[in-house]
Formats: C-alpha cells, sequence, structure tokens
C-alpha cells in the first residue's frame, strides 16, 4: 500500500533508479552484509514462506494430476490449462468476473468520488457522513450478505415489497440468472464504497487552496470548471490507485457469492475465486483448482504491475 | 484605469479583528505595498480587495465601482501567490491561457473536442495562443511553454505566475509575497524585473511583503499594517525617517532602533538620565517619553565633548565594508545600542572599548509612553528636509 501517497505538488526529486545507484556502491565490508542480512533476513523469510512458495507450490501442483488428500501424483504438464480452457464452468465464472469488475471498479470509483466531492462541500455533519458510508467496508461481508439476503427475499424482502408499493417490476434477485450478477455487484459497491470515498477525501484534503483561488482569479470558478481545471487532475494520482485497488478487490469477492448464491442460478454467478475454491476444496481437484489460480495470479499480477507503472509515470506532475 | 479605494474594512476570524477598520486610497497606476510582520493581516486585505475573501464591514472600490459582492473574475484584478499556485498539470502555455480561455469561450467551446472543430473557436484559440507567446516572449520563457511547472526553476515559475497574471491585462495586480520562495540572489533580480513590469505596464500594484528592502525599494507608497490596522502610509523615506508610532519606528529599519527612555522636565526640556537633551517638548513635566534614535544618526565624539548623549562599551563589531555596525552595552540600556558608523570615520574600534556617542538634535525621534510620536517643538521642518540630515550630521561632525 505505499502507493497512497497524496498527489505531491511541489517537485520532489525522484529517486534515482535504485538498481544502478546500488551498483556504483563500493565493496561492503563483512559487518554491513551480516547487519543487512539480519535487518532484511526476517522480512525475507517471511515472504519466501508466506508468498514466494507458495506461488511456487501452486505453479508445481498445476502441472500435476493431484487430488487433495491423496498421496500420489503425476505430472501432467499443462493438460490442466487445456482443460480449464475447454471448461464452460471455467470460462463461464470468468466472464462474469470481468462483468462483475466492470461494473463494481467504475461504479466503486465514480460513486466514491461523488461522495467524497459532496462531503468536501458541505461543512455540516462531515464526521457523520464519512463514518456511515466506511461503515460497509469495515463490516464483516459474511454478516453483511445474510441482512442482504434478508432485503432480496422474494416474498418478504424490503426491496421487493417497496418496488411493488411504488409499482416498479419485483424480482426473484438471488435466483434469476439475469438480475443475479448485477445485484451482486451492487453489494460489492455499496462494500467498496467507503473504501474509495476515503481515499479520495484524503486527495481532496491534499489539493492546495491556492490553486482554487487562483481558478478562482483566472474566472474558472463555477463548479463544473472548478472541477475541470483543478480537483479533478490533482486527483489523478489519487484516482488511478483507487482504481486498481478497487479492480483487484472485485476480483477477489468471494463472500457475497459463497453465502448468497454459491455461482447459482446454474452458473450465473460464478465468479473466479469461488470456482477456484470449489474445484480444489469441494470437488477436491487440487491440480486442476491450482490451474485456475495460476489464472488468477497472472490477472492479480498484470494488475498491480499497471498500477505500478501508471502511477509511477502517467500520473505525478513532476 | 482603477484606482483602489478601502473604506473601513474589517473582518474577524472567529472573533479575533484581522482587518479593523482599514481605510486606504490607492492611486490609479500606483505601486502600494502593505507592510506587516506575519499575521498582521497584510494577505487577508489583499484577499479581500481580490475577492477570495468577504469582508464583515466596509466597503472596496475598484475604478470607482464599488465591487462588493463580485467574483474574482468580475474584478478585472489579477494575482500572484507566494506559492505561485500553477496548475501542475498543465503546460506553462496552457496555464497562461486558462485565464483567456475562461473570458473569450464559451463553457460548450472549452469543454468537448468536436467543439473545436468550428472555425470561430478556432479562430479564438488562435488569437489566445498569440497573445499566450507575446506575453511569454516579454518575460523571456518562450523556450518553456511546453513544459510542466515541476519541470522549471524557482525563477521561472515566478515568471510564468507573474505571465498568467498578465496575460490578460487587468487594471489591478495582487501580488502576495512572490518572492518569497526565492534565493536571496534571485530575489534581488526579480525584484528589479518587478518594479520594471510596474513602469512598462503602468497598472495599479498592491503588492503584499514583510520584507522591508522589498517595500522601501519596489514602492512608491508603503503602508505599515501592524494587528490588523494601517498605522502609517507613506512614501519609503518618510516612513523610515518620520515613523508616526514607535511600533512602526520599530518595526521598519534594520538593525533596529534604538530605544532611550527620557524625562520631560521644566519648560519642555527633554533629559535622559543627568544630560540635558538640545530639544524641547510640548508634553507636561514629569512625565516619561521615550527617544528613537536610528543606528545611522549617532556620531562619535570625543569623550565629554559637547551633545554626547551616551557612551558605553563596545561588545561587537560587524563589519560591512563601506559602514560598521557597533553593538554598545553598558550605556545604561537594557538591550545593546546599535550604531552604525562610517568606516572611514571610525577605522580602529575593537571590542571592549569605551566609546562616546552624539546624536544631532534633528534625528532625535520622540514617542509617548503611550506609542504615540510626540513632534519636538524645535523639530517643526518638512519631512524632506530630514533626508539630507545625515550628510549634515557628518559635517557637522566633520568640523
Amino acid at each position: 500500500m505505499s502507493a497512497v501517497n497524496a498527489p505531491s505538488y511541489d517537485a520532489s526529486s525522484r529517486q534515482p533508479d535504485g538498481i544502478r545507484q546500488v551498483r556504483a556502491l563500493p565493496r561492503r565490508r563483512p559487518g554491513e552484509v551480516f547487519a543487512a542480512v539480519a535487518l532484511a533476513g526476517p522480512a525475507m523469510a517471511l515472504l519466501l514462506v508466506l508468498f514466494i512458495l507458495p506461488v511456487v507450490a501452486i505453479v508445481a501442483v498445476a502441472v500435476t494430476d493431484w487430488q487433495f488428500g491423496t498421496r500420489s501424483l503425476n505430472f501432467i504438464g499443462l493438460a490442466n490449462f487445456r482443460a480449464i480452457f475447454a471448461d464452460d464452468i471455467f470460462l463461464a465464472s470468468l466472464r462474469n468476473t470481468a462483468i462483475y469488475v466492470s461494473i463494481v471498479m467504475p461504479g466503486t470509483v465514480l460513486g466514491g468520488l461523488a461522495i467524497a466531492l459532496l462531503i468536501e462541500s458541505g461543512d455540516s455533519l462531515r464526521g457523520f457522513y464519512r463514518a456511515i458510508h466506511f461503515l460497509p467496508f469495515m463490516a464483516t461481508l459474511a454478516a453483511m450478505a445474510t441482512v442482504w439476503e434478508a432485503l432480496l427475499h422474494p416474498t418478504i424482502g424490503l426491496v421487493n415489497n417497496t418496488f411493488a408499493a411504488v409499482g416498479l417490476p419485483t424480482a426473484n434477485w438471488l435466483r434469476d440468472e439475469t438480475t443475479v450478477l448485477p445485484v451482486l455487484a451492487v453489494i460489492g459497491i455499496w462494500q467498496n464504497l467507503g473504501f474509495a470515498m476515503v481515499l479520495f477525501l484524503a486527495g481532496l484534503k491534499s489539493i492546495p487552496q491556492d490553486l482554487y483561488d487562483a481558478a478562482d482569479i483566472d474566472g474558472a470558478d463555477q463548479w463544473l470548471d472548478r472541477l475541470i481545471t483543478v480537483t479533478l487532475p490533482m486527483l489523478g494520482p489519487i484516482a488511478m490507485f483507487v482504481v486498481v485497488v478497487v479492480a483487484l478487490r472485485a476480483f477477489e469477492a468471494f463472500d457475497t457469492v459463497q453465502i448468497l448464491t454459491q455461482g447459482g442460478p446454474g452458473h450465473a454467478s460464478e465468479l473466479l475465486l469461488h470456482t477456484l475454491y470449489r474445484e480444489s476444496f469441494e470437488f477436491l481437484r487440487a491440480g486442476y483448482g491450482a490451474a485456475i489460480t495460476v489464472v488468477f495470479l497472472v490477472i492479480a499480477i498484470t494488475l498491480t504491475l499497471i498500477q505500478a507503472r501508471l502511477i509511477d509515470k502517467r500520473v505525478h506532475y513532476q | 484605469m482603477a484606482a483602489i479605494s478601502l473604506d473601513r474594512l474589517s473582518k474577524r476570524y472567529g472573533g479575533n479583528p484581522v482587518l479593523d477598520a482599514v481605510s486606504l486610497d490607492i492611486q490609479d497606476g500606483e505601486f502600494l505595498t502593505l507592510l506587516g510582520p506575519s499575521g498582521c493581516g497584510k494577505s487577508t486585505l489583499l484577499r479581500v480587495i481580490a475577492g477570495l475573501e468577504s469582508q464583515d464591514s466596509g466597503g472596496v472600490a475598484i475604478g470607482g465601482v464599488a465591487v462588493d459582492g463580485l467574483r474574482p473574475k468580475q474584478r478585472d484584478v489579477a494575482m500572484v501567490f507566494q506559492s505561485y499556485a500553477l496548475y501542475p498539470h498543465m503546460t506553462v502555455a496552457a496555464n497562461m491561457a486558462l485565464p483567456l480561455k475562461m473570458r473569450r469561450l464559451t463553457l460548450l467551446q472549452r469543454l468537448p473536442i468536436v467543439c473545436r472543430l468550428l472555425a470561430r473557436t478556432r479562430a479564438t484559440l488562435r488569437q489566445i495562443e498569440e497573445d499566450v507567446r507575446r506575453t511569454a516572449a516579454a518575460l523571456e520563457i518562450e523556450h518553456v511553454l511546453d513544459r510542466k511547472p515541476g519541470q522549471l526553476s524557482g525563477g521561472q515559475r515566478q515568471r510564468v505566475a507573474v505571465g498568467r497574471a498578465m496575460v490578460r491585462r487587468p487594471s489591478v495586480f495582487l501580488m502576495d509575497e512572490p518572492l518569497s520562495n526565492l534565493d536571496a540572489k534571485l530575489r534581488v533580480t526579480m525584484r528589479a524585473e518587478i518594479k520594471e513590469l510596474h513602469r512598462r505596464l503602468g497598472v495599479t500594484f498592491v503588492y503584499v511583503t514583510h520584507d522591508q528592502a522589498e517595500a522601501m525599494t519596489l514602492s512608491d507608497r508603503v503602508a505599515v499594517m501592524l494587528d490588523g490596522k494601517l498605522r502609517q502610509v507613506g512614501r519609503p523615506l518618510e516612513i523610515y525617517a518620520d515613523p508616526a508610532e514607535r511600533r512602526v519606528a520599530e518595526f521598519i529599519g534594520s538593525p533596529k532602533i534604538t530605544m532611550i527612555e527620557a524625562r520631560v522636565g521644566e519648560g519642555g526640556q527633554v533629559h535622559v538620565g543627568s544630560r540635558l537633551l538640545p530639544i524641547e517638548t510640548a508634553q507636561p513635566p514629569g512625565s516619561l517619553i521615550v527617544l528613537g534614535i536610528r543606528p545611522e544618526a549617532f556620531t562619535l565624539v570625543a569623550p565629554g565633548a559637547e551633545g554626547e548623549l551616551l557612551a558605553g562599551r563596545v561588545r561587537l563589531v560587524e563589519h560591512l565594508g563601506s559602514d560598521l555596525y557597533i553593538h554598545l552595552e553598558g550605556a545604561g540600556q537594557a538591550e545593546p545600542v546599535i550604531a552604525r558608523l562610517d568606516a572611514a570615520q571610525a577605522p580602529h574600534i575593537g571590542i571592549g572599548e569605551q566609546i562616546h556617542l552624539a546624536v544631532h538634535a534633528e534625528r532625535m525621534l520622540l514617542f509617548a509612553s503611550d506609542g504615540r510620536r510626540i513632534r519636538a517643538a524645535t523639530d517643526r521642518r518638512p519631512v524632506a528636509v530630514v533626508s539630507g540630515l545625515r550628510a549634515a550630521a557628518r559635517a557637522e561632525y566633520a568640523r
């Protein structure tokens, strides 16, 4: 999360290329090497045990036919990958995840930005609005999912009753193939909105008042002009960060699917992480599940790399 | 053309008065500096003139028109900020073009790319580009038009900020400590450029600073502000030589003016300790007053010479080439007395030496115990004469 730095306004010197700098250093004494190992060692060990080794293990398992719990396994090459890309359920899951992310990401970012702008533009009850919008993010989603289930209940749910009362069409939201994914996406937006809002609020705070004053003097004093001239460009770095982090969080959606729909009806709400979980731990096809995990990791790492690149290069005004 | 008239402006922040009945008339084309320490309300006053903040009471008129309640853009003022406040995501050219675009293009013409295809919009944009280029050429920043502010040096940013203010030819320039983010050398250069800019544009400048040197060198008139009140408004020399009150005298001038307690005796005579001063005052006998002496008003005299005011031990000597500052202690004063002497006339003063100083009657400034300036009864000459007094005092010493 090191990228949550506010958009820096004044020019500050960028770090030179780290690798080149290390090479340029003179030979180190043994004491320094020992100190470096002692200081970096624990973190390296944890990284190795908790991240790098599991990834290696996953890749290794993905090229076998291992069944979870069995004592034997065979190397089968890329057969698992060929299998998942021929599997309709996995493809549906991939497609659903893409749709889910493409609703949740813009919905959360735009919603969070709008709420942050509204809160920042008013003077009263700021803390209150901040808190209530941030609550869903803090709450346990598993518990909140049951609340949503009650709200969306086809006969006694508040949503259907309200819709019926005002003459809108009702639906069996979570059991209907056409509505289930959008409804899950709405819950996803609801959950992440506060997160995006808090980041945007921090970004708004770091915009120097002088810029707004200058915009006033220059004649950009309508809200739309101020937004276009100062606010949005100055929020650029933070917006890029929010976009990528929210996209990653959306990719990882699992609890709502598991609790509300189990991927159903049919496979209409099957999302990647849920498919992965089912294949690995319900059907115990560890090798197959590992192959899905590798695909998932590739997507996540790609997003992270994009974030690192964009935040470094595109949106810092230096 | 725009004269500015401020009428009893007052403003409070949470009970604290930051502007206290400020009235001031600024002439058309004048360079007026608001000078005061941090927190004296000078920046707030500038922002009220700009329309960025509103006053609690009182009125602002620019060019004879009341502008209270008008937005900054309707006031025909331009402002240069201490931080420059350049838009970091825009190129220099875009920064400078913004005020023109906001004025010459409609919202629709500014927004989508499609509308740029309209011939009329394109012509306006070309005209704006041309104006920006001309202004940039005048400020010698043409070569950085395509860069972003983050890639510029402090001095270049300063010029861009001035350029953005200049490009739409406002009738009033407001500058809020525009030089304080620059290093000392650049500050002197830019100071000269701002003076030159004012001469060339001939419009009204209101300049806020806490730096006396800037105020003294740039201004037609200086307005000294302390605690939200205008204490004195006048030509730079006048403020220095003829301060209206003790705090103005203490604020202006470096090193600081020396203040010596004095007593009024029979017939308006003024005594410092046992010495009788060659001036008289109309203050009632027995009252305590304060005698203020600028460092350069002191002259070196022989012990016991006529007119000797004080004597003390030299604690510190600062050589400045042409002049030297002598810090004197034990002259009956709590704070060291600082005298500025001509290096040629006081060549061999060493630390620890006992020296004797005299002051010409005309260089003595009297203040009442409440800080008000008292005009000495013998000093009735107009201010302009005072400027020549240093030379006169020297000539007298030489005799």
